[in-house]
């Protein structure tokens, strides 16, 4: 069974793609066979289509949901015996550790300055990666909208979507690239900086400017999202009402302004809060950048740094930033929701 | 949702078609309404245009065009000084491929596959229940799975690390596959369910007349009705699965089994200064989903506008 729960070659790899496939049909021909018969009952139908996909959505997201919950309250403690002494391991000679209820993680994240640097860098990017990315999409989409290039035009500014924002982040690792001065710059931002007369400037190190920098890299990947639905938005305004409107003598900007912008309400209410949770929950460009140093961490970064390379301390502090991640994004899902609510009864 | 994946199209461009005729006035009345939307297009609007697609592109074109210059060069000049010293090579190609990202490739390869057909295939099935069969708490249940797409993976990865654990799994691709499959199926089984939804309740009502069971019409009746549907959202999960880091970190740990994105993402930690591997490298982790996008680009946008955006 080696080969299945750990396959190096290229041949055992691929068998194993193909057997886990495979198994996954066999199991859900199964369950159709089981409940292809005339006289099954409607209950048992209904597991068939339906018990897969809730065992998995149980097991795999709301146990764990709440198990984190549970550990965000766990401080690891050093366990004292009855004595009151710490219990020591006669093994290992070293402290037993236990873990106990507090508020303590929510307490340090809060009142660190570490975290808190990191909270205010969290909102810095939640705030301006929308409202950038939904300004520039919107600019865009109207510039290119109805022209002769506006396929091409919207594939360039599309791409950035498509590709991993670890591949964004090390083609704008390249563009902020620092060589002292005196040296050629390799990187177009300190070349730009040079031409213009001025000093080569460490656009990833110098804080507190490095975490703008990495914003911009998020409004690029995003923007080409913001673009794309708005567009469609566009596009999709009534006729009449434009109509309308110029009855009414409205032209040009005032027109886009009064008409159009409200029109697409809607439209925009869902990409800034896409664009908002996405800008949110991602930690690839901080990963990939600047590993989360020189004061550019995110909550989303900082989750994966504290859960898996700080032991039992770490664990539970990470299980308290994933929390705080999750009530963050409980009412912008919510207002997502009510928003798209109200535009449907429109209708 | 209020926009339809075929309003991206150009309203304009069936004019030519003897079917869709429409009179030159009524054309002339449309097309200047479309216009009056707008109406900030004019050559210079145009013009800010092209500089700012030009200024989004020319960050991608400049490691493009350093990925095939020799290391010597790329450590002593701007790449933009390749057009009047050129200088070509492949062996950044070939040396990052031979630097073991051939087995990241294939690693990205392994786990997208089953990553893409398993929640898809769970996800019709669900959707066809909630759509067309019916059932005691069928509302109640598909507004809980709905609730469940904004639980953030963060959430879940610590708990589901130890159930993996647990099982003997870790440190195999099994913990990959089924991760990415339950970070999935929420958003699948609400597109598909939107789009199953859409066919008219008398062609399944005909079928049963005839005497077919749930499976026969799933099979015969709605699965050939929703090949768009499919196509829009298993895009949608390959990119995601492919240019996924978060998972990969967590479940794929070992090299042996790494995608080709994370180790992308450790090199530049490890050897951020060796332009010539990490360029070639970005590259050849782009080239998949690049293909993807631009080939497919149609149900991307469709599944995009149907409000299928996860992360």
């Amino acid at each position: 069974m080696d080969w299945l729960l750990s396959p190096t070659s290229v041949a055992d790899k691929l068998i194993v793609m193909v057997f886990a496939i495979v198994l996954f049909v066999a199991i859900m021909a199964l369950i159709l066979w089981v409940i292809d018969h005339p006289g099954v009952p409607n209950w048992v139908v209904v597991v068939g289509f339906l018990g897969p996909v809730t065992i998995a959505l149980v097991i795999g997201l709301l146990y764990p949901a709440l198990g984190t919950v549970y550990r965000s309250f766990q401080v690891s403690t050093t366990a004292l015996g009855g004595d009151g002494k710490p219990i020591i391991n006669p093994n290992t000679g070293q402290k037993t550790t236990e873990l106990t209820f507090s508020f303590a993680n929510y307490d340090r994240i809060f009142t660190d300055p570490t975290f808190q640097k990191v909270i205010v860098n969290s909102v810095l990017w939640v705030i301006l990666v929308p409202l950038l990315a939904t300004f520039f999409g919107l600019v865009y989409a109207v510039l290119v909208d109805r022209t002769r290039f506006e396929k091409a035009a919207k594939a360039l500014v599309f791409l950035p979507l498509a590709i991993s924002m670890v591949g964004a982040s090390i083609i704008w690792k390249f563009v902020y690239d620092y060589r002292q001065a005196g040296v050629n710059q390799i990187g177009l931002a300190n070349q730009i900086l040079i031409w213009l007369g001025l000093d080569p400037y460490q656009f990833l190190l110098t804080e507190p400017w490095n975490t703008f920098f990495l914003i911009i890299v998020m409004v690029w990947i995003q923007a080409g999202f913001a673009m794309t639905v708005l567009s469609a938005a566009i596009k999709a305004v009534p006729d009449d009402i434009v109509e309308a409107a110029q009855i009414d003598g409205a032209t040009g900007f005032k027109l886009f302004r009064k008409v159009t912008i409200p029109t697409i309400r809607p439209a925009l209410v869902v990409v800034i809060t896409t664009v908002a949770m996405t800008s949110l929950k991602a930690f690839d460009v901080v990963r990939t950048m600047t590993g989360g140093n020189f004061g550019t961490s995110v909550i989303a970064n900082e989750f994966y740094t504290q859960t898996f390379t700080q032991g039992q301390t770490g664990a539970g502090l990470g299980a308290a930033l994933a929390v705080v991640l999750f009530i963050i994004i409980i009412p912008v899902i919510v207002y997502n929701v009510r928003q798209m609510r109200i535009s449907e009864e429109m209708r | 949702m209020s926009m339809s994946g075929s309003a991206v199209e150009l309203p304009i461009t069936t004019d030519a078609t003897p079917e869709e005729k429409v009179s030159s006035r009524q054309l002339k009345k449309q097309l200047r309404l479309q216009e009056a939307k707008t109406k900030l297009s004019s050559p210079w609007a145009s013009g800010v245009a092209i500089v700012l697609a030009i200024l989004w592109t020319i960050p991608t074109f400049g490691l493009f065009v350093t990925s095939f210059r020799p290391p010597a060069d790329i450590n002593t000049s701007g790449w933009w000084t390749f057009f009047a010293n050129p200088g070509v090579t492949f062996e950044n190609y070939t040396n990052a491929w031979g630097a073991g990202l051939s087995e990241f490739f294939l690693n990205s390869f392994v786990i997208v596959l089953p990553a893409v057909i398993i929640p898809i295939a769970l996800a019709l099935l669900a959707a066809y229940a909630f759509a067309w069969i019916d059932f005691k708490g069928r509302t109640i249940l598909f507004v809980a799975i709905f609730a469940l797409q904004i639980v953030p993976i963060q959430v879940t990865l610590i708990p589901l690390q130890t159930i993996f654990v647990n099982f003997g799994l870790q440190n195999s691709f099994w913990p990959v596959w089924i991760s990415h499959t339950i970070f999935g199926l929420p958003l699948a089984i609400f597109l598909l369910h939107n789009f199953m939804k859409e066919v008219p309740a008398s062609i399944i009502e005909a079928a049963r007349v005839d005497g077919a069971g749930h499976v026969k019409i799933f099979f015969v009746v709605l699965m050939p009705l929703l090949v768009p549907a499919i196509a829009a959202f298993g895009i949608f999960q390959f990119l995601w699965v492919w240019n996924d880091l978060l998972v990969a970190l967590v479940f794929a740990p070992s090299p042996n089994l790494r995608p080709i994105t994370a180790a992308i993402a450790d090199l530049s930690g490890t050897r951020g200064n060796q332009w010539e591997l990490l360029s070639a490298g970005a590259f050849i982790s782009m080239i998949v989903p690049l293909v993807v996008f631009i080939s497919l680009q149609r149900y991307f946008v469709r599944g995009l506008l149907a409000g299928g955006v996860k992360g």
